[in-house]
């Protein structure tokens, strides 16, 4: 693989202007996370209305990979229901960015997704309280 | 940045000869992506000659037997040559005995050795520590567990704009139940050079103790304990030509003599009753379980070789390296390079490209067959001093020649190329 499709022209796009970047103001859920590798850091947001993704806002440093990642992803989730978001995996993400990743790498790629579901499982547990 | 070193005319005899020394790492031949593979991730780990290949083949080949125990004719071969590989090291940082030196897994090891051991007895509540804001991790993670468990202070030696350490404030960090200063002789992340003569001197008159983290300086310039009066010294094998897996620490005899173990087993014991037991004699007081015998063999073999090219050579290579990249690299608009002068550093070089992260820069210098780091390097708190979450470092070693700094140069280039067009 060469450079050029290793930063593909849409990864460079992502990256250097990022889809739904920026923050809520009074998100449903938010979630942070960091690479320890590297230091790199995300938050999302997310609005939900029935059960479903709303809108959504990322903020953080990192690299092109894990902000074309954030990019691609929040443009995926808009819209989709939680459930459907739990079945988001690491492939489906790969798919998006359209690249071979080594393992040093996969951890840039992933960082979206994971924080992801940190805030997309915390949310369900917390409604489940609030029904009990 | 013009150098002394760069515009004097070098006298041959007293340099590397970088391209022989090439040919003995078989490593160096590998292409990557189809190009020559530059290595300057030397701060991390080095690469390996085939005498020391060679050695840990030979020893598991014809000699491999557990030492200090079989009484046949391979194991006293693995004992003796293992006791040479600890007096190799001990000549190698100028110990006053092999006895002062500890086999371990690395710095990180030796670190961790001295503040459970040394620590947990000689720390109590109240005490103070000090460190510096510029330590790797493993030097600052170790103190920060001993006094959360003690009940004992930190206090941080602080780093200046220009990466050295501001030792204006020393007297005042240095005033009250100070037990230990832990400090880097030369920095991971900044490569900066730290006065650690002075720091000893200073701590030592308030009577304390001080630990040397010599990961970077025993492989790059050479260490003499004696002269600079350390009461323990870490450092790796890994980081000068040795295997993975084996590092020492130095600590002063009196020292070892009075810490208690620090892992319990087979070999440091002098007695073993059920009511308990009683300690070997150092330094196997500390080397419980069986050791790495091949990877300190080899480790001794490593230090053979340095001590084959000369440090001071070795040195003056990696300044010349370090003075072409930091010129080179200073050449390239958005180029901001972290850390005192060349003159001031050994052979690393930490840099940020505006609006390009360090992750970026190290792939597209990946796809040019270049291998340098990108990260935080272990240094997390020194990296939130200078407000950037990563940096891309480029180290040099023995077998770096000239025409891998062009390479890498040019390289940054077309990072800033392919992300800003």
């Amino acid at each position: 693989m060469s450079l050029d499709d290793f930063y593909r022209q849409d990864i460079l796009d992502h990256s250097q202007n990022p889809r739904n970047f920026g923050t809520l103001e009074h998100p449903d859920l938010s979630a942070e996370d960091s690479n320890p590798l590297c230091g790199d850091k995300i938050r999302i947001d997310i609005m939900v209305k029935d059960g479903a993704i709303e809108d959504v806002r990322f903020t953080g440093v990192g690299c092109s990979i894990s902000r074309a990642a954030a990019s691609m992803l929040t443009e995926e989730i808009k819209g989709k229901t939680l459930e459907e978001v739990k079945r988001i995996g690491r492939d489906e993400v790969l798919e998006m960015l359209g690249i071979e990743l080594g393992p040093v790498r996969l951890k840039c790629a992933l960082l979206a997704l994971k924080t992801l579901k940190v805030g997309v499982y915390g949310l369900q547990s917390w409604q489940a309280e609030e029904e009990e | 940045m013009k150098t002394a070193e760069k515009t004097a005319a070098p006298d041959p005899a007293s340099r590397l000869d970088a391209a022989r020394i090439r040919k003995d790492f078989p490593i160096l031949t590998r292409e990557i992506y189809g190009k020559p593979l530059a290595y300057l991730d030397n701060t991390a780990t080095t690469q390996k000659p085939i005498q020391v290949l060679r050695a840990l083949d030979h020893y598991y080949r014809t000699s491999n037997a557990n030492v200090h125990r079989g009484i046949y004719l391979m194991a006293e071969e693995a004992t003796a040559a293992y006791e040479a590989a600890r007096a190799t090291v001990a000549r190698f940082v100028n110990a006053r005995s092999p006895k002062e030196i500890v086999f371990t897994r690395g710095t990180t090891e030796s670190v961790n050795l001295v503040s459970n051991s040394w620590g947990r007895k000689n720390v109590g509540r109240g005490d103070v520590i000090v460190t510096t804001e510029m330590e790797h991790h493993s030097n600052l993670v170790p103190w920060q567990m001993l006094a959360e468990e003690k009940g004992a202070k930190l206090r941080y030696i602080p780093v200046d704009r220009s990466g050295r350490l501001d030792l204006s404030g020393l007297d005042a960090l240095l005033e009250g139940p100070i037990k230990i200063l832990a400090v880097t002789q030369l920095s991971n992340a900044l490569g900066t050079i730290n006065p650690v003569e002075e720091l000893i001197r200073r701590a030592h008159a308030v009577g304390a103790v001080v630990l040397v983290d010599a990961a970077q300086s025993v492989p790059h310039l050479g260490v003499d304990v004696r002269a600079l009066d350390a009461d323990f010294l870490a450092f790796s094998g890994h980081k000068m030509l040795a295997p993975t897996g084996i590092g020492a620490l130095y600590a002063k005899r009196e020292h070892l003599e009075a810490m208690p173990p620090f892992f319990g087993g087979g070999e440091m014991i002098r007695e073993v009753k059920l009511t308990g037991s009683t300690w070997n004699d150092i330094p196997f007081k500390f080397e419980a379980g069986t050791m790495n015998i091949a990877d300190a063999i080899a480790f001794g073999v490593a230090i053979e070789y340095l001590e084959g090219l000369g440090m001071d050579l070795v040195r003056r290579h990696d300044a010349e390296l370090t003075s072409l990249a930091m010129e080179g690299l200073g050449t390239i608009p958005g180029v901001t390079i972290y850390g005192p002068p060349a003159s001031e550093r050994g052979g690393i070089v930490s840099f940020t490209l505006d609006g390009v992260h360090a992750h970026d820069v190290a792939s597209v210098l990946d796809r040019e067959g270049i291998a340098v780091r990108a990260g935080h390097h272990c240094t997390m708190p020194l990296h939130a001093k200078f407000g950037i979450a990563a940096t891309t470092r480029a180290s040099f070693y023995v077998y770096n020649v000239p025409e891998e700094i062009d390479r890498l140069v040019a390289g940054v280039r077309k990072a800033k190329q392919v992300f800003h067009g």
